[in-house]
């Protein structure tokens, strides 16, 4: 069974002290697919990677990565893959130019031959400009392409990416999706960490919900967005104050559960059928709930939480934050 | 906006793609490197940071340069009857505070790589484990030459004479250079055990701010109370200093040169195992 998977992993433990960051995680990853683990803050999305990418013993269960074994082989692993931390593992006080060249001289070219990469690299992912500039200096956007970059400077047969776009412009957002879209279209397996849904729609092939360090879903987009229902309508009010009578409004127009989001002027609810969501809206006004904005749309992380577990994705320290207190 | 730069901004976007696919075609893996040549990568990086941040080299040398003045014209008259000869008595003693200050700063680098993530880049690399550390601390070596030359010179220029002539004070700073590398790997294991730079730089200057004064850099241990004393003896930064003035006056001992290698084999021998074994699991 393990033959051909690029990850293959079952019951992976990690313990911080008394928490389970990590709670018997299975996956199985096609190779030459994207495959998305898609959690909230802290559900232990970045502890899985760390585990797959050999920063990180397993304390329970196992993992074979390209088919090497994650502890007993974490060599073989390290030739194979590339992470792509949360935090942009780049040298910031180095220049772009000069972290390519640091990595391909790590990675066994000569001298000329690691600067020649490096200026193939910085080109194909529009840095050329700002090769000479330190790292610190660099947008988002442009900190994420270098990091992605110096994760091929050999190219990998797979690529970890743990939030590729978390806190990048949308401008910036679509580069790095077009840039996993070309890693995957030459081959390569990328394992995506995500908290966003959309994210996750538009590139995995395969998603594992995770929550509390345990998968609590999995499948691919299309069966995961069916498991909460088609749509969803997601209404602002201009008064948070007038959020219950506008919540009862809809509960009766649509004939479904409404969602109080984080946002307390905010409500969503399930609705596959749009003329019936947009009648529901004009009831509100009616109702003299004012309406400051509404959306009809792909269900949220949010909702695809509530429906698979009953409870809100957990909001507040950024991952990062939450998974580095984990592994103090 | 002009047209040229929204035709290139245009250009940029469709081309991300290809452009990665050719890189992609190209980046076949080349032989591993020898350990040497990453240790020797790492050591680059660290000159480079030297050149992009030269700041940092400025905090440590401002303040032993600082001490040099302030010693010799405060307390000169009062501790050697002279200036000139205080000058004469401290400055080996400086040289060695001076070099071993800038230890403190490994331990920092190396923090500051844990908490900003570059270092899960390197340990997910095919690479000889130790390397970045090994590298770091021969890159940091550099740093601890130039703190050492600095106080050289201003010694030189304010009129100190070292009577063994330029291969005493060469062989001196070879000696602190040697000691401040082994001295680097307990800073690096506390830079991996504390949680923020800056609680790195001030643990590390609380331990070794002490253990500089209480040495026999400023005044003659035979002056002090007897406990203090026998502490100044015991000191391996007293046995630093002394081993350091011997070679630049001339009639250092091979047991004084001796007792100061043997003690950073020591140390490299403790912390040099424990800094690798913690970056493992940093």
């Amino acid at each position: 069974m393990s033959d051909g998977l690029a990850i293959e992993a079952s019951g992976l433990v990690k313990e911080f002290g008394d928490t389970r960051a990590v709670d018997g995680v299975d996956l199985a990853v096609r190779p030459g697919t994207v495959y998305g683990i898609l959690g909230p803050n802290g559900a232990g999305k970045t502890t899985t990677i760390k585990m797959l990418a050999t920063l990180l013993r397993p304390d329970g269960g196992s993992a074979r990565v390209l088919g090497h074994d994650v502890v007993a082989e974490a060599d073989a692993v390290r030739s194979g893959v590339s992470l792509t931390g949360q935090l942009a593992s780049v040298d910031e006080d180095l220049t772009g130019q000069e972290n390519l060249i640091l990595i391909g001289r790590l990675l066994g070219y000569s001298r000329s031959a690691a600067r020649s990469r490096a200026a193939d690299l910085l080109d194909a992912f529009g840095l050329a400009d700002a090769a000479g500039r330190q790292v610190k200096n660099y947008s988002g956007g442009m900190r994420r392409r270098l990091d992605i970059a110096a994760s091929i400077v050999v190219t990998p047969r797979l690529i970890f990416l743990d939030e590729p776009t978390t806190g990048l412009d949308p401008r910036s957002r679509s580069q790095v999706w077009d840039i996993v879209r070309a890693l995957v279209g030459d081959g390569t397996t990328v394992l995506l960490c995500t908290q966003y849904l959309d994210e996750a729609d538009q590139l995995a092939e395969g998603i594992a919900v995770i929550d509390s360090g345990r998968v609590i879903a999995e499948g691919t987009p299309a069966q995961l967005k069916a498991s909460v229902g088609s749509g969803a309508l997601r209404v602002r009010l201009l008064d948070p104050d007038r959020r219950e009578d506008a919540a009862r409004v809809l509960a009766e127009r649509l004939g479904v559960e409404v969602v109080r989001e984080a946002d307390p002027a905010a409500l969503s609810a399930p609705a596959a059928d749009g003329a019936r969501a947009a009648a529901a809206v004009a009831a509100l006004a009616d109702a003299g709930a004012e309406v400051a904005d509404f959306a009809l749309g792909q269900p949220s992380l949010d909702e695809v939480f509530m429906a698979l577990t009953g409870h809100p994705a957990e909001s507040g320290a950024p991952d990062g934050l939450a998974d580095r207190e984990e592994a103090a | 906006m002009t047209a040229a730069e929204t035709a290139a901004a245009r250009r940029d976007e469709p081309e991300l793609g290809e452009g990665v696919h050719a890189v992609l075609a190209t980046g076949e893996r080349p032989p591993r490197p020898s350990a040497l040549t990453m240790a020797l990568t790492f050591g680059w990086r660290g000159l480079l940071k030297i050149k992009h941040v030269p700041e940092q080299l400025l905090d440590v040398t401002v303040t032993p340069v600082m001490f040099v003045l302030m010693f010799t014209y405060l307390f000169g008259g009062a501790i050697a009857g002279s200036t000139g000869a205080y000058l004469q008595f401290i400055l080996p003693g400086i040289l060695v505070m001076s070099v071993l200050f800038t230890t403190v700063y490994s331990g920092v680098t190396l923090n500051t790589d844990v908490t900003k993530g570059v270092v899960d880049r390197f340990r997910s690399l095919p690479i000889w484990s130790p390397a970045p550390l090994v590298g770091a601390l021969l890159g940091d070596a550099a740093r601890y030459l130039v703190a050492g030359l600095v106080i050289v010179v201003l010694g030189l220029i304010l009129g100190y004479r070292p009577d063994a002539g330029p291969a005493g004070v060469v062989a001196a700073i070879a000696l602190v250079v040697v000691f401040a590398f082994a001295l680097s790997w307990a800073f690096t294991t506390l830079g991996l055990v504390m949680r923020a730079p800056n609680a790195v730089m001030n643990t590390g200057f609380m331990l070794l701010f002490p253990l500089t004064f209480l040495s026999n850099a400023f005044v003659e241990p035979s002056t002090l109370p007897a406990a203090l004393e026998w502490f100044v003896g015991v000191n391996p930064i007293s046995h630093v200093i002394t081993a350091a003035r011997g070679l630049m006056e001339g009639g250092a001992t091979g047991g004084e040169i001796g007792l100061v290698l043997a003690e950073a084999a020591a140390l490299t021998a403790i912390f040099a195992p424990l800094t690798t074994h913690l970056y493992r699991r940093a």
